[in-house]
Parts: C-alpha cells; sequence; structure tokens
C-alpha cells in the first residue's frame, strides 16, 4: 500500500453545453488498493465513470495508465488499454439469452482474427479457464436468465476480469444484492485485490465501505471535497466532505407543532428492519435525511400507498389510515411529489395547465366533462404562486428548465389542499434560486397541513426543516429539532455507526 | 422557425386540399355531392375502426385485431340471422357482445399476462379469423345455403338490418346520406368528445405519455388500458355490422383491408394540424385523406393495383410528417 499510482487522473473537466459536471477532478488509484469513490446524485461520479471507460471524451485534464497516457476513445479501446467498467445495472454487463460460457468469452467473439466459425468446445474450455482463474462456482452451460443477480453479477466481473485489467471499476455493484449475496461479491474483491488489481468502488452503502475500502475519495459538485487514506479510515469526515455544510445559507426559526396530522407505529419497511414510528405535526416541517439507498423512497410510497408495509398502522387526522393505492392516499389528502420528475412526475405529451390538473380531474369536471375554466384557472394561480417562468400555462414542459419543470410538480400537488404532504427528493436536479423558491414556499404554506421532505443532502434539510429525521438501514436512526444542531451526531447517524450496523 | 413550425401544422391539410383541387380539375364529375358522399361511404366502415384503434393508440397501445374482430362479428350477425333465425336487434346485440368480450380479452392478455399488444392482438386476430369459420365449416353465411350437417339454412337478414346499410337519409338531395356515413360521423364526434374533453380521455393521454406519472396521480391505469381495446373492439363489432348490413350476407372472403386501411388513417391523424399524437379529429381527417385519394384514382382509372402502393406513400410521409419535422416523437 502507499506504491506508485497505477492510474492516475489528473485534472480531469467535463462540461455540457453550459453546465460544467466536472471541475478539474485528481484521483489515484493503486495496483491492490481498494479506492471507494463517494458522492451525492449529480456530484458527477458517474460523467467520471464515462470519462475513464471511454464513453465520454473528456473536455480537458490528463489521465495515465502505468506511467502511459491513457485516452481511450471508445469502450473497446479502454478495455484493452486494461481498464475495464462494471457498471450498476447487473443486465448491462451480460447476454440473458446465452449460457455463462457465452457470455464469459463474449469478448472474443468479434475483432480481427476471430474464426468465422462458432466454436462451443473452444468457447467453452476458455470459459472454463476465466471461471478457474476467478474461482467461479457456476454452471457454464446455465442460461444467465436462469441465475440469481448476484450469480450474474458475478458473470459480469468474471467477463471484466478475463480481460486480465489492471483497473477494474465497479459502479454500484451492491445496490440490487442481499447482504448474503453482497459477501460473495466481497470475497471476490479480496480475491482481485490480493491479484494486485487497482479497484475504484462506487457505492453509497456504508456497510460496503467499511468492508472493503482501503480509502476513501469524496466527490461533491464536480470536485475531490476529501480524500481519507489515513488507517482508521474517517468514514464520517468522507460523508460529511460528500453532504455537509458548504455556507451558511438561510436559518430557518424552527417550529414546534401540538397537534399531531400523522402518527406512524411499529412501520417495517423490509424483512429484518427495526420498525419505524413518528409523529408529525400540522404546520410543521419535517426533513428526513440519509443517503440513496437507505429506504426513503421505500417510506415515501409506503405512507402514499404505493407500496405495502410489512407490519405497522398508521393514523391520518385520528383516522386510521392505510391506503392500498395512490388513489386513495390521494382520496385521503395525502399527496406525493415523487423523486425523478421525469421518471415519475411529467407528462411529456401534457403542457403546463395539464400537467398540473393531473391528479385532481375528478374534483375539475361535472359529469366527466373537465371544466376548462377551472383547470386554466388553478394553473394561473399556481404559476403565480410559484413564480414558474413560462410565457403562458399552454407551454410545453419541454420547454422549461429544470427548476420550472420541477416548480410545476410542486405547484401540481398544492393545487389542492392536502393533510400530508410528501416530497421525495424536490430538489433534485433543480438550481439553486428554483431551490429557495420551493423551499419558502413549502415553509409559508405548511399551516394546517403536515409536510415530510425526503432528501439525501444535508443542506437541505437544513435550509427547509423544523425537524430532521436520519434514516439508515431501513429505519429511522437520529432526530434533531433544527437549532443548534450536533451536525457531528447527526453524520455519524448518517454513516451509520457501529451501534447500528447490527440492525 | 415560423415557416416550419406552419409546415408541420397545416402541411398536411394543404396536401388534402391540393389533392381535391387537382382531382376537381383532372377527374370529371369529381367535385358533385354524389362523389363526396362516395368518398364517405368508401371510408365509413375503416373510418369506424380507425376510430377506435386510436383509443388503443392513445393509452399507448395497438390493436391488430380490429379487422378480425368487424369479419367476425359480420359472420355472427349473418349466423344470427339466417342459421338461428333471429332478428335485427338480436344480431345487433351479438356483434357489439363480440366486441366487448374480444376488448376484455385483449386488455386481459395486455395488462395482466403482460403479453406486448403487438403480439397479443396479432394472436387474437388469427384466433378469429379461424374461429370465424368454424360455425359454417369454411363457408360463406347466405340465405337458403345447405349447413354441415345437410339441412338448409332458411332465415335471411331483416329488413331493418339491412337498411343500416342500404337507406339514404335526404339531405337537400333525396336519398343522399347512407345510414353508414351518418353512423361514422356520430361515432367520430362522441370519441372525440370523450378524447378531448372528458376526464377519462385526458387520463388515457396520460396513461399513454407516461403510465407511472398516472399511476402516482391516482388513476386506475390497468382499467384505462383494458377500457381502450373495450372501445376498440366495440368500434370494430359496429364497422362489422355495417359492412354485413351492406354485403347482406356473410362473405368469409371481405373485410381483408379493414386492418390496413383502418391503421393507416389512424397514423395519418398524427401528422393533421401537427398534432403528433393519437387523435380522433386526425383519425377522421386521415380516413377521408385516404378516400379521396382512392376515389380520385379510380375516376382517373388508375389500376386498382396501385391503389394499395399510394396508401404506403401516403402513411410513410405522414409518419415522416410527425416523427422527423416536429421532433415530438422522440420523447
Amino acid at each position: 500500500m502507499g506504491a506508485d499510482a497505477v492510474f492516475r487522473v489528473d485534472g480531469l473537466r467535463k462540461s455540457f453545453g453550459q453546465n460544467e459536471v466536472l471541475g478539474g477532478i485528481s484521483v489515484e488509484l493503486h495496483a491492490g488498493e481498494v479506492t471507494v469513490l463517494m458522492g451525492a446524485n449529480g456530484a458527477g461520479k458517474s460523467t467520471l465513470v464515462k470519462i475513464i471507460s471511454g464513453v465520454y471524451e473528456r473536455g480537458a485534464g490528463t489521465m495515465s495508465l502505468a506511467g502511459e497516457d491513457f485516452a481511450p476513445k471508445t469502450p473497446a479501446e479502454a478495455i484493452r488499454a486494461g481498464v475495464v467498467t462494471v457498471h450498476q445495472n447487473i443486465n448491462d454487463g451480460v447476454v440473458a439469452d446465452l449460457d455463462v460460457a457465452t457470455n464469459l468469452t463474449l469478448d472474443r467473439l468479434s475483432g480481427s482474427g476471430v474464426p468465422t466459425l462458432f466454436n462451443p468446445v473452444r468457447v467453452r474450455r476458455e470459459a472454463k479457464a476465466v471461471a478457474d482463474r476467478m474461482g467461479l462456482a457456476i454452471d457454464l452451460k446455465a442460461r444467465v436468465s436462469d441465475l440469481s443477480l448476484a450469480d450474474r453479477q458475478m458473470v459480469a466481473i468474471a467477463r471484466a476480469m478475463a480481460h486480465r485489467p489492471k483497473v477494474l471499476i465497479l459502479d454500484e455493484p451492491t445496490s440490487s444484492l442481499s447482504s448474503a449475496e453482497a459477501d460473495r461479491l466481497f470475497a471476490l474483491i479480496d480475491r482481485l485485490r490480493e491479484q494486485g488489481v487497482a479497484i475504484l468502488y462506487i457505492s453509497h452503502r456504508m456497510s460496503d465501505i467499511r468492508r472493503l475500502a482501503d480509502r476513501i475519495v469524496s466527490m461533491r459538485d464536480g470536485v475531490v471535497s476529501g480524500v481519507f487514506d489515513q488507517k482508521p479510515l474517517d468514514y464520517e469526515g468522507a460523508v460529511n466532505a460528500m453532504l455537509g455544510r458548504k455556507i451558511h445559507l438561510d436559518r430557518v426559526v424552527a417550529r414546534n407543532s401540538a397537534h399531531p396530522v400523522l402518527t406512524v407505529e411499529g412501520l417495517r419497511l423490509t424483512p429484518g428492519a427495526r420498525p419505524i414510528s413518528l409523529t408529525l405535526g400540522a404546520g410543521e416541517v419535517v426533513a428526513v435525511t440519509g443517503l440513496v439507498g437507505v429506504g426513503k423512497t421505500a417510506l415515501a410510497e409506503t405512507l402514499f400507498g404505493v407500496r405495502r408495509p410489512l407490519s405497522g398502522t398508521m393514523t391520518l387526522n385520528g383516522k386510521p389510515y392505510a391506503p392500498a393505492s395512490a388513489g386513495e392516499a390521494i382520496a385521503a389528502g395525502a399527496f406525493l411529489v415523487a423523486k425523478d420528475r421525469a421518471e415519475n412526475g411529467i407528462v411529456g405529451g401534457f403542457n403546463i395547465q395539464e400537467n398540473i390538473s393531473l391528479p385532481f380531474h375528478r374534483r375539475m369536471s361535472r359529469f366527466g366533462v373537465l371544466k376548462r375554466r377551472i383547470e386554466r384557472a388553478t394553473a394561473r394561480r399556481q404559476i403565480d404562486e410559484l413564480g414558474i417562468v413560462c410565457r403562458s400555462e399552454k407551454d410545453e414542459m419541454s420547454a422549461l428548465s429544470g427548476g420550472n419543470q420541477q416548480k410545476v410538480m410542486v405547484a401540481r400537488w398544492m393545487a389542492q389542499e392536502a393533510k400530508l404532504f410528501i416530497l421525495d427528493e424536490p430538489f433534485q436536479g433543480v438550481d439553486i434560486s428554483a431551490r429557495r423558491d420551493i423551499a419558502a414556499k413549502l415553509r409559508a404554506s405548511a399551516d394546517g397541513r403536515a409536510t415530510l421532505l425526503f432528501v439525501t443532502e444535508l443542506d437541505e434539510a437544513l435550509e427547509t426543516a423544523d425537524r430532521i429525521l436520519v434514516m439508515s438501514e431501513q429505519t429511522i436512526v437520529g432526530e434533531h429539532r433544527n437549532a443548534d444542531i450536533d451536525l457531528e451526531r447527526l453524520l455519524a447517524e448518517v454513516a451509520g455507526g457501529p451501534l447500528h450496523s447490527a440492525a | 422557425m415560423m415557416l416550419r413550425d406552419h409546415a408541420i401544422r397545416y402541411g398536411f391539410i394543404v396536401l388534402l386540399f391540393g389533392l381535391i383541387a387537382y382531382f376537381a380539375i383532372a377527374a370529371d364529375g369529381f367535385v358533385s355531392p354524389q362523389s363526396a358522399v362516395f368518398i364517405f361511404q368508401s371510408v365509413a366502415i375503416t373510418g369506424v375502426l380507425a376510430l377506435g384503434v386510436t383509443a388503443t393508440l392513445v393509452v399507448g397501445g395497438f390493436d391488430l385485431s380490429i379487422g378480425s374482430v368487424a369479419t367476425s362479428a359480420m359472420m355472427a350477425a349473418s349466423y344470427v340471422m339466417v342459421v338461428l333465425e333471429q332478428n335485427a336487434v338480436v344480431a345487433v346485440i351479438a356483434c357489439l357482445l363480440i366486441g366487448v368480450l374480444v376488448g376484455l380479452i385483449n386488455g386481459w392478455l395486455i395488462v395482466y399476462m403482460r403479453v406486448p399488444d403487438l403480439l397479443a392482438t396479432l394472436g387474437m386476430m388469427f384466433l378469429l379469423v379461424g374461429l370465424q369459420r368454424i360455425p359454417t365449416e369454411g363457408r360463406s353465411i347466405a340465405t337458403g345455403m345447405t349447413m354441415p350437417d345437410g339441412s338448409v339454412a332458411n332465415g335471411k337478414f331483416g329488413d331493418a338490418f339491412l337498411a343500416l346499410g342500404r337507406h339514404r337519409f335526404d339531405f337537400f338531395i333525396p336519398n343522399l346520406i347512407p345510414v353508414s356515413v351518418v353512423v361514422l360521423l356520430v361515432l367520430a364526434v362522441l370519441i372525440w368528445f370523450f378524447l378531448e374533453y372528458t376526464r377519462f380521455g385526458r387520463m388515457m393521454y396520460a396513461v399513454g405519455s407516461n403510465e407511472r406519472a398516472a399511476e402516482l396521480a391516482g388513476a386506475p391505469v390497468k382499467a384505462y388500458k383494458i377500457w381502450a381495446y373495450v372501445i376498440s373492439g366495440v368500434f370494430a363489432s359496429i364497422g362489422g355490422i355495417l359492412l354485413a348490413a351492406r354485403l347482406g350476407r356473410g362473405d368469409i372472403a371481405s373485410g381483408n383491408n379493414l386492418l390496413l386501411d383502418a391503421v393507416a388513417a389512424a397514423l395519418i391523424g398524427y401528422a393533421v394540424l401537427g398534432a403528433a399524437k393519437p387523435n380522433a379529429f386526425g383519425t377522421a381527417v386521415g380516413a377521408v385523406f385516404v378516400g379521396v385519394l382512392l376515389q380520385g384514382l379510380t375516376m382517373m382509372n388508375a389500376p386498382y393495383y396501385t391503389q394499395d402502393f399510394v396508401k404506403g406513400v401516403v402513411l410513410v410521409v405522414a409518419l415522416v410528417f410527425t416523427f422527423a419535422l416536429s421532433g415530438r416523437g422522440k420523447r
């Protein structure tokens, strides 16, 4: 350890149009070490990976591999040079309809000097050699579509390792694996580490990071915000570098609420997770924070009736609340601004007005016929309320900036009075001014309802919430009133200290 | 790009009027009430089917079984009246039931069995093509036919039923407008109003554009999809009733072109007024467009076998209008 870097990235920059995604990144990878790359959504991790693996062209900066200049123009070139990437989506790394042996040798099926005829015996022989080297105990004749996700992941990695790379990049490899399956993956990574491969491991899971990391590099807003290689590793420091406060923006005057709106008792999201109990009061804004994949969206969807809890009860304004669908939740007065607006929110074929009215057609129509005058008046009012920048309520959604699109999504659900207003990552892909507008609007209109935000970035929680709850491993592990917060304790909870890792 | 916007928006309408103007000059007698009525009559049945398939296109699906639903309905109407010796009302009800049932099965296959829409309805098409021939062992149905068991079918098409195909309403000129054209216009207005002005139609568009968003907005997405196929099935069976009434018998060789013509009309409709999405008005215009083209070509003595080719060209041009020029199809 501490040897000279096998792979070096220096001053890497990348912009998409006006938008600078990477602002001069420098990273080193060492042989026989696992370097963990941490960063929130939009920090630039995937852009960095795509440049290294030859998918994107870099804007500026240099890369070198074993002392030589490394500038792949295509993914194939990067692989030939010895830098191999296993992407997050497991099924991108394997061909589901072919057997394991063919998958392991897939990259030898094309290119110059390859025989025209497909020789199954030779393929199986070569595949066996690859599998043995990796200690892979999977039937080579099995079809990949019949394998579990973990086995597919193993095949994808083994396939990557068939190139005998110097550098292996793993992009969130455990995001869809169970913990037992992840253990098998870790054993494989240990083996590769012993073989002297330099590994770049991208993950949000603190338990993975604690298990594997030799070094941690934290990224934030397109730059490296911290490098940690002193043993023992400073995990909280790494989380802080990735999420912590940049500058003090707006302070929130925390309010208290006496009148409970939503109470949740013993709600369990996944088997083995500790149950969640919480109370949300009228007029207060509560933020739930935690790393990606700790169950924030699962909790949001459970409260909105899209997902069923394993156990537990909920009451809304004193009445039992157990929505079986989004429709029932809406009828009961619980609204959700879902995360990832392009996927879950925006109807691309609709203009602003039609997007805003979407959930409330029934309330805006008589005998099934939409009352367009009311629809238009509602849209105009909401455009005004949230300060959506557009020419008119008839504008296409694609004509709006990301911030304004998000405002439309929030405006949609603020068009009617909510009892429980849930927003999942409402500031994702939103510029700072739109983010402040939305946060201010949420606070100003909070009276009479309970408002619950799910955010990964701590800043967003600190700027908007009266109370902050911390999630880790599918449950709530901490609660803070947003006034003189003990930031260290909060970060320790986010990082999932040893106290909680047993859960 | 104002010019381009106008080209996308009005291009197809201009093309339609240009075509009419051309035929008016080139073909004698093209511009007359009778000729206009004939155009509408020739596209009435495909138009009804096209309006139905528009509903499935709106929810992001497709229905390839419409042609065979129509011919099955035609055969069923003939069987009910000729073999079972029932009256017109029973025949019409039987046809509509077939439409509803096929729509429900299509919807069930697509929504619950997760069969891709094209494949599910393609399978249904084959199934119906075969099924409609089983009761008569592949023979056409007409009064006096011999049944497989040797008996003679003595029932006949009721007058009320035949009137659906042959009666003409007075409209300034006596005996001008056939029932089928009236049915087409009524259904066109109905589906247009349903899709554009009711909350159900609006939500169907939402389902077609972003299913997940519609679901998170509280819509019963599965039900909407199944309803779309029921609408399509019912419209197709109405088309079949009109076909049976026009022919006056159950002809197993008829209706071969229904599917392709109807789909062409609906897809041409995407280009009308730059909608870039399935819409009832566009579908109606698309059907008329095809009718004008065929009537004009026929009057100019173009050979019959060129017609399919010309239809194909028009469809391809319309699709280029929709997807390449407007750039909205990419989403």
